[in-house]
């Protein structure tokens, strides 16, 4: 692909299997033995089969799949919340697998935030003390906490909620703290874990505006899981499409709706070719 | 009948264990022993020599802190004042001191314990039994192991008191940080919290209804071992209960009982108003 130049993270032939007797599912997946074989056969659960994928620096990358498709135990090996059983994934063209607990925290502190589909937000805490949270973590002053947190709350349209608790917000509105929480990290990476699903459709639409005029400014690396081809087309540079833990495609959101790579891909755009 | 070549005892191994243990580690144990009725000694000093209408003051002061309500507050005075009009403030004090520095022993082993058990699978698989035969075995079955080992008074009543009243908090500790958020720490963890910031931070915070509901149970059964302690020498108002049994003084007995039982509702009002999450009472 020549849009991705540089690339900011690089997936490299990455296997996730969940259960007791991981290597030998990992022989067996390895001879093309399919997710159900395996699963009969080791009572391993196949999250990822030999994923590979870059991602370019300064894109919204979209990842899609329905539920149980292995989008969301992607996303969290890109910060390391899940280890792959084998591959190699690199950020910066550093393997992130060969860090310690130590060097991970860091990366996690400096490199990389994430966006959750349930928000994640610490409930005994301030929106004010939750969005400064990554800030906090890796020491930074309090005073430099309390402004980047403030400007970031300005920034989401939450300017006057500051020292509301998140239980007194509505659900979009506590998806703006889980996103000003991230953007106040101010990491080159941000994932975004289906982070406006859990959201009605008109809010929905307007985070993704919101979403889309930030990144006008900021050129975030931006990895979105998804199972909505609306959304993904709305505001991915590129989209993968996931099954059963397998890349089907990734393309242009033109060339998913012209040129679908296969059956699964079709019945994704022509359902919302009905809907539309 | 129970066939006779089938059955053994381990009496004999335990007496001569529990004796080497004595004759080898008394020195240990009577260290111990005189450290702990120091604190205690001291503590009821203090508590009783205090004029009685401070102590009100105060219990009134953390009522306030706690619960913020003039009526509760009123009602937990109006009690405690009841109870030394009855003549047995002192008694009152007594059982105070004995059942705060139970239940603050208590908490230091029950807390830490707790957070251990919820890091560990292991550990809880082990502590679990442990806790379920501390909760049920009669506790006169290890008072006299622990009377051999401290002599009669206070100390071995701290013991036995603790033995049973910890339980509660260390299953309550385990369980309010096993409740937290699954997404939350996954959150704290992505944004590189140190276990030190996950513990402090985000675990024990979320945790304190669980834990305050534990350190509640905890003195409550530590109210519910008075009398058992009185048996074995400890002063207070378990002391009149079993007089009032041993004399037939059933008005005497019943006074001292309901004194126990007020002590048991300001304590339960005042440490579950603090185990109410603070943000949540002001919606």
């Amino acid at each position: 692909m020549s849009n991705a130049a540089i690339s900011k993270i690089e997936v490299k032939n990455v296997f996730k299997i969940f259960g007791n007797r991981s290597k030998e599912a990992l022989e067996l997946i390895r001879q093309n033995k399919t997710k159900d074989q395996v699963l009969a056969e080791t009572g391993c659960v196949v999250g990822v089969n030999d994923l590979s994928l870059s991602i370019g620096t300064g894109e919204i990358f979209v990842i899609m799949g329905l539920s149980g498709s292995g989008k969301s135990t992607l996303v969290r090996h890109f910060n390391r919340l899940i280890d792959p059983t084998s591959g190699a994934i690199l950020v910066d063209g550093e393997d992130i697998l060969q860090l310690d607990m130590d060097a991970l925290r860091e990366f996690r502190r400096h490199k990389i935030s994430m966006v959750f589909q349930s928000f994640g937000l610490l409930p005994h805490k301030s929106v004010l003390d939750n969005v400064a949270y990554g800030l906090k973590v890796r020491g930074e002053s309090k005073q430099v906490c309390a402004e980047r947190a403030l400007h970031w709350i300005n920034t989401v349209g939450l300017k006057g909620y500051e020292n509301k608790y998140p239980h007194q917000l509505s659900g979009g509105m506590r998806q703006r703290v889980g996103l000003a929480r991230a953007l106040a990290a101010d990491t080159d990476i941000i994932l975004m874990d289906e982070a406006f699903s859990a959201l009605d459709p008109l809010i929905r639409a307007e985070m993704q505006d919101q979403l889309l005029e930030l990144q006008k400014t900021l050129h975030k690396t931006i990895v979105f899981i998804t199972h909505d081809l609306d959304e993904a087309v709305r505001i991915g540079n590129r989209i993968a499409i996931l099954k059963d833990g397998k890349l089907i495609q990734v393309g242009t959101p033109r060339e998913i709706l012209h040129s679908p790579a296969d059956e699964y891909v079709d019945r994704f755009v022509q359902r919302r070719a009905a809907v539309v | 009948m129970f066939p006779e070549s089938f059955t053994f005892s381990i009496a004999d191994w335990v007496n001569g264990w529990v004796d080497a243990l004595v004759t080898n580690y008394g020195d240990v144990f009577r260290h111990i022993s005189d450290t702990l009725l120091w604190a205690i000694v001291n503590l009821e000093g203090v508590l009783r020599m205090a004029p009685w209408w401070l102590m009100l003051a105060i219990v009134g002061g953390i009522a306030w802190h706690a619960t913020r309500k003039v009526v509760a507050t009123a009602v937990i005075v109006g009690l405690l004042f009841l109870v030394g009009a009855v003549g047995l403030w002192d008694k009152l004090m007594q059982t105070l001191a004995l059942m705060l520095v139970a239940t603050l022993i208590s908490v230091l082993i029950g807390i830490p314990l707790g957070i251990l058990s919820a890091r560990s699978n292991r550990l809880r698989s082990v502590l679990m039994p442990l806790l379920d035969i501390m909760q049920t075995m009669p506790s006169f079955v290890y008072l006299i192991p622990v009377l051999m080992l401290f002599g009669l008074g206070k100390v071995p009543a701290i013991f036995a008191t603790v033995i049973y009243a910890a339980p509660p908090l260390i299953r309550l500790t385990d369980l309010g940080i096993r409740q937290v958020d699954g997404e939350v720490m996954e959150a704290i963890n992505a944004f590189g919290a140190n276990r030190w910031q996950q513990l402090f931070g985000v675990q024990l915070p979320l945790a304190l209804p669980s834990i305050m509901a534990g350190i509640n149970q905890t003195t409550m059964m530590a109210l519910s071992m008075v009398v058992i302690a009185s048996m074995i020498g400890a002063r207070g108002l378990g002391e009149d209960v079993l007089v009032g049994i041993q004399t037939l003084n059933v008005g005497r007995g019943l006074e001292a009982g309901l004194a126990i039982v007020i002590l048991a509702v300001v304590i339960d009002r005042i440490t579950q108003a603090y185990g109410r999450p603070r943000h949540e009472v002001s919606k």
